[in-house]
């Protein structure tokens, strides 16, 4: 239960603890991976040598997300009419989904919730139980996918030491969140949603371009020569909307501490570093371990594992299995 | 040796390390109070929304509307004359908030449901308002509104408890019919994109008003076309001089759905929609 506060608390920003205690297994598993160093090494390389680079679940979330956006686009376009609306509230073959963030605001702002509101989001709470939450993010959001090309660039540019990252707090999403639905409450206006990269995406790809999307590319500016991944990590009450959700999920990435070799490859291509804190050596209790509600399941640390300490895994799935 | 150099390095570091933490809660700071402040910039479009927008039919009063909209854009998707468009940013908050620009294409009930309000998923087009949300006086619509291309069907009136505007003949003086003149040809020259239902050309399909020509011995465009039974007529009038003249009056069926200013050939219009405003009874 405490892991499990730690980690809501991690994503509200809270620093990362060291274990209290680590599992006799775990003692034992350390202590054999460095028993001999040489040994330890020769494997480390050996992993190395033969980790095929691969992009496999990066480009199935890339096919994902653009099939989904894409769907909304087509329905409207070719009036195929499957999925229609955009991603902040829409209707699949009839069934009405509702964004959970967008339905916060405008319940917090309007007061009052009507049938259809209520039903659309309970349908897409379960989904993204089911799902995994901030996959929400990753997965589907179309800001995500510009926000991981301007980071690519933005990297490069740190590489080329013409730029240096700024970061920020990470409870500076939490204090967002909470002053997007203090100022829904308090104004009568879904605030947030004028800002909201995802929304404006997701309007200009159905319904044609707006000035709206020059807000968008201040924000990739911004993430491009100042801070990296600045709007997902620190600002988007959407993720945490979402994070909270996939506390309950059953689909995440789990970490397996025997195969490790903790060289941190993992944390670098990590939209949230700190769900992967269990990677740095000494800092995992037991066996096997799933990361925090904050992870997006992107994917990118599994890809970059050489070693496959890293998997998706369904809770409950395994053991059935 | 080692010692005394590692303790004199400690407190420069951990120095160091406080001054690093002390600039990054501070540009945190600087980040909410950056983003939240524009955020609210949000607000000088809303306050400064004058005139108002016409909003889709049955929308709720402005200040509601604007706080339930969920912003998808499912009321857009529906219409089928693509009357109606969504906010940009500089709406402020109402980015993103379905409108509508009469001039441009206005809303002609030729899906005789309202199939926008049908569409809404959160209440904020609604074909009855909850009781605890206030309702104008002169709002209220005194009957559902008769479409005069249902006249002849077992049901033949709209859907619609409120009026979203009203259409006043703001300009007399370039109005055809008080000239006493007529109209020929396409009321609003051949590039215009507007698009209408015509009964005589097909109740399911709305053609672009270019592919309808006119010619009238004298305009009544926005009598003729005004889809809404008794919400507008030609009345005679005596001039102080005694000449009598053909006019437009507005009456109180008139929901504002912006036929009447999409159709008038003058340029500007003589006869425009003012949005959100309820009926104070007729002008003449």
């Amino acid at each position: 239960m405490s892991r499990f506060t730690d980690l809501f608390m991690g994503m509200l920003g809270a620093a990362p603890k060291k274990p209290a205690v680590v599992s006799e297994k775990v003692q034992k598993i350390m202590f054999l991976k460095y028993e001999d160093k040489d040994r330890y090494i020769k494997e480390k390389m050996h992993a190395r040598d033969h980790h095929l680079v691969s992009h496999k679940w990066r480009n199935r979330r890339w096919a994902v997300l653009l099939a989904v956006n894409l769907l909304f686009v087509f329905s409207f376009w070719l009036d195929i009419q499957i999925l229609e609306g955009a991603l902040t509230a829409s209707r699949f073959v009839g069934f009405h989904l509702i964004d959970l963030n967008s339905a916060l605001q405008v319940m917090l702002a309007h007061k009052h919730i009507i049938v259809n509101l209520f039903i659309g989001t309970f349908t897409v709470f379960l989904i993204w139980v089911l799902l995994g939450g901030r996959t929400f993010c990753s997965w589907v959001c179309p800001y995500h996918l510009l926000a991981e090309w301007a980071e690519a660039l933005h990297i490069k540019l740190v590489g080329k030491k013409l730029i240096t990252d700024h970061e920020f707090h990470r409870g500076t999403r939490t204090v967002f969140w909470l002053l997007f639905a203090l100022l829904a409450i308090v104004t009568g206006y879904t605030v947030f949603e004028t800002l909201s990269p995802t929304g404006i995406l997701s309007r200009a790809l159905i319904y044609g371009p707006s000035l709206a999307l020059g807000w968008v590319g201040l924000l990739l500016v911004f993430e491009i020569v100042y801070s990296r991944r600045a709007w997902c990590r620190y600002v988007c009450p959407i993720g945490l909307t979402y994070g909270a959700v996939g506390t309950l999920s059953p689909l995440r990435v789990s970490f397996h501490v025997e195969h490790c070799f903790h060289e941190g490859d993992c944390r670098k291509v990590c939209l949230v570093p700190h769900v992967l804190d269990v990677t740095v050596k000494g800092r995992a209790s037991e066996e096997s371990m799933s990361l925090g509600p904050d992870c997006t399941r992107c994917g990118l640390c599994v890809d970059v594992c050489p070693t496959g300490a890293l998997r998706y895994e369904v809770k409950g799935l395994s053991q059935l299995l | 040796m080692n010692v005394p150099v590692e303790k004199s390095k400690k407190p420069a570091m951990s120095l160091e390390k406080a001054a690093k933490a002390r600039r990054k809660f501070l540009q945190s700071v600087g980040l909410v109070g950056g983003v939240v402040g524009l955020s609210l910039l949000g607000y000088i479009p809303v306050l400064n929304a004058s005139p108002h927008r016409l909003r889709p039919p049955g929308a709720l009063n402005e200040s509601d509307f604007l706080s339930s909209c969920i912003k998808c854009g499912q009321c857009v998707q529906v219409c089928p004359v693509q009357a109606i468009k969504l906010g940009d940013i500089d709406d402020g908050f109402g980015l993103g908030v379905p409108y509508i620009d009469p001039r441009e294409q206005a809303c002609d009930f030729s899906c005789d449901a309202v199939q926008c309000i049908l569409a809404c998923p959160t209440g904020s087009l609604t074909y009855k308002k909850p009781p605890s949300l206030n309702i104008r006086e002169g709002a209220l619509l005194a009957e559902a509104p008769i479409l005069k291309a249902k006249e002849n069907d077992p049901e033949p009136t709209l859907n619609l408890k409120e009026r979203i505007g009203i259409a006043r003949l703001a300009q007399p003086s370039a109005c055809l019919a008080v000239q006493g003149k007529g109209f020929k040809g396409q009321a609003r020259g051949a590039g215009f994109d507007g698009k209408m239902r015509y009964m005589d050309v097909d109740r399911w399909k709305p053609i672009p008003i270019a592919e309808h020509p006119y010619d009238l011995p004298l305009c009544d465009l926005c009598v003729r076309e005004c889809p809404v039974k008794g919400a507008i007529e030609l009345r005679q009038l005596k001039s102080a001089d005694g000449s009598t003249r053909m006019m437009p009056v507005v009456l109180e069926p008139c929901v504002g759905c912006g036929v009447c200013e999409m159709v008038c050939p003058s340029e500007p219009a003589a006869i425009v929609i003012d949005a959100q405003a309820t009926w104070k009874g007729e002008l003449t």
